[in-house]
């Protein structure tokens, strides 16, 4: 397995967010990770790329602990988040977005990948010098992740992509995430809309308040109509 | 309208060395929310080395590279001592802290070198001035002023141009974003360190040149007035920061030349006053400036 979070806890001060929390994503795949609000899906997702650091538990990728890891050099190392409310540097131009984000990549290298996001999100190129705070949240959304691809990452992790977005773009990232695993890329994705994005996916995981309360494959879960009223509360 | 172009000259003069400084102060609060009180004091270690070497009569020209590296060295070493040890601690605690290096650095000098005065002589071109017209120009001044408009425009540029000026953007805006992207925290934060202590190292070459003295608590007055200066601007605006500074200066020579000459002790206290107002009017400084999350 590329990616492998080992009864992994974290706590904000006295509060608990994550009990114990186990997952794991193999290569290739495309793996969901559902619950309600303030289940603790974001504070996973940073606790396995550093920006927060478990109180106990490991973090394995690519078969090196990284618990705890600098961020920065995850990313160097092919590990990449792309954040919830996609957080792009609004006072840089969107070519400005995409260069920083190819930091970790040698310099040579920087163009190509820029070239390769521009004919990937068509969108990003006629706004290429604008800044970045003129995109719309869709428009954004795909800045984000160009971003993060701009580091050709062995494994994508991917926070909230549809939040905030209107049906039509919802479509678009669905259409990506459809894309991403088309090239074989290895996708750990959070969303809100569970049933449609447990569709897609190979593999899911239900986290609440916490902890892990079911797990299988993607499709499965997507049918199991107790965990959406149990757990999960709608699609 | 002589003396208003004369005094626009000298407050210019003045006002780029607090603009220099503001800069610095203004693009490390960007990066780790700190207000650094101790900037100041990379001023006072160049006006020491100035002193050491020109008591051995080593040439001006040798001496202000020098003081400018020491600034930088010293800005870069006191990150990596103090700053980087409390970097994801509260604001208020990077401020105690930057206080803390001030009062060090004050005794440190006191105790090390002497709590009166070094004097050393200000070189002839420090107070040479030439007449053009109706006006009196110090060619010092006209040296400052181009000075800074190069420092300005190189900042401008590199912010734009380089990585290393993205990072410290994208690092203004959203501190973990640009984590995430892969900009390494020390290197950036150590890296801003540096930018503001090479602005700062000049600032004070400006400045000391015509200075004539080192002594231990130097530092702090023109600290405060680019502090203000900063927050004039807009704290994290660097383009607020210039205008800042150059607006406090040009204050400054303004009102000393209009008060009367009882009043004129009383310069600081009437340019604070007009600060004060510009502050009820608008308290967010000239520039607004985003709010990022913290580190």
């Amino acid at each position: 397995m590329i990616l492998e979070v080992d009864e992994v806890t974290t706590r904000y001060g006295a509060l608990t967010a994550l009990h114990a929390v186990s997952l794991h994503v193999e290569a290739g795949e495309l793996v969901a990770l559902v619950g309600p609000n303030g289940a603790g899906k974001t504070t996973l997702l940073s606790s396995v790329v550093g920006l927060l650091r478990p109180a106990s538990g490991r973090v394995r990728f690519d078969g090196k602990d990284i618990t705890g890891m600098d961020p920065a050099a995850l990313v160097a190392a092919g590990l990449a988040l792309v954040p919830e409310r996609r957080r792009i540097f609004k006072d840089l131009s969107v070519a400005d977005n995409l260069r920083l984000a190819g930091t970790t990549v040698a310099k040579g290298l920087r163009k190509q990948r820029m070239d390769e996001m521009a004919e990937l999100f068509p969108v990003l190129r006629t706004k290429w010098d604008l800044s970045a705070g003129f995109l719309s949240g869709g428009q954004a959304q795909q800045l984000a992740v160009a971003r993060a691809l701009m580091s050709e990452p062995k494994v994508l992790l991917l926070d909230e992509p549809c939040l905030g977005l209107a049906p039509t773009m919802v479509d678009v990232i669905f259409d990506l995430l459809d894309h991403l695993r088309a090239q074989g890329r290895t996708v750990l994705v959070v969303e809100q809309q569970a049933q449609r994005v447990l569709g897609v996916a190979d593999r899911g995981y239900v986290l609440r308040t916490g902890s892990i309360v079911a797990e299988g494959r993607g499709a499965d879960l997507a049918d199991r109509s107790d965990l959406f009223d149990t757990y999960i509360g709608g699609s | 309208m002589t003396d208003f172009v004369q005094n626009l000259i000298d407050g210019l003069g003045a006002g780029s060395t607090y603009a220099l400084l503001a800069v610095g102060v203004s693009m490390l609060f960007g990066v780790m929310h700190l207000v650094n009180f101790a900037h100041g004091e990379l001023l006072t270690v160049g006006a020491y080395v100035i002193y050491g070497m020109r008591s051995k009569d080593i040439p001006w020209v040798a001496t202000i590279p020098v003081a400018i590296l020491s600034a930088v060295v010293l800005s870069m070493g006191i990150e990596f001592v103090a700053f980087r040890r409390v970097r994801t601690a509260s604001a208020f605690t990077l401020l105690l802290t930057s206080f803390a290096i001030e009062i060090l650095s004050h005794a440190a000098w006191r105790i090390g070198v002497s709590s009166t005065p070094r004097r050393y002589a200000a070189p002839d071109i420090a107070f040479k001035a030439v007449q053009w017209g109706p006006f009196n120009i110090e060619v010092w001044d006209v040296v400052s002023i181009v000075v800074a408009v190069a420092c300005f425009v190189a900042t401008a540029i590199m912010l734009r141009t380089t990585m290393f000026g993205l990072s410290i953007r994208a690092a203004s805006e959203d501190f973990d974003a640009a984590r995430l992207m892969g900009v390494r925290a020390n290197r950036v934060i150590s890296g801003a360190f540096a930018f503001a202590g090479l602005l700062a190292g000049i600032a004070g070459a400006i400045w000391l040149v015509r200075r004539g003295q080192a002594d231990p608590r130097m530092g702090s007055e023109p600290l405060l007035k680019a502090v203000i200066a900063a927050i004039i601007g807009g704290l994290g605006s660097l383009q607020g920061a210039v205008i800042g500074g150059l607006a406090l200066g040009v204050a400054e020579v303004f009102f000393r030349s209009w008060l009367p000459s009882d009043l004129q002790g009383l310069t600081d206290s009437f340019v604070f006053v007009v600060i004060a107002v510009l502050f009820v009017v608008r308290p967010q400084g000239l520039f607004n400036v985003q709010t990022a999350e913290r580190v």
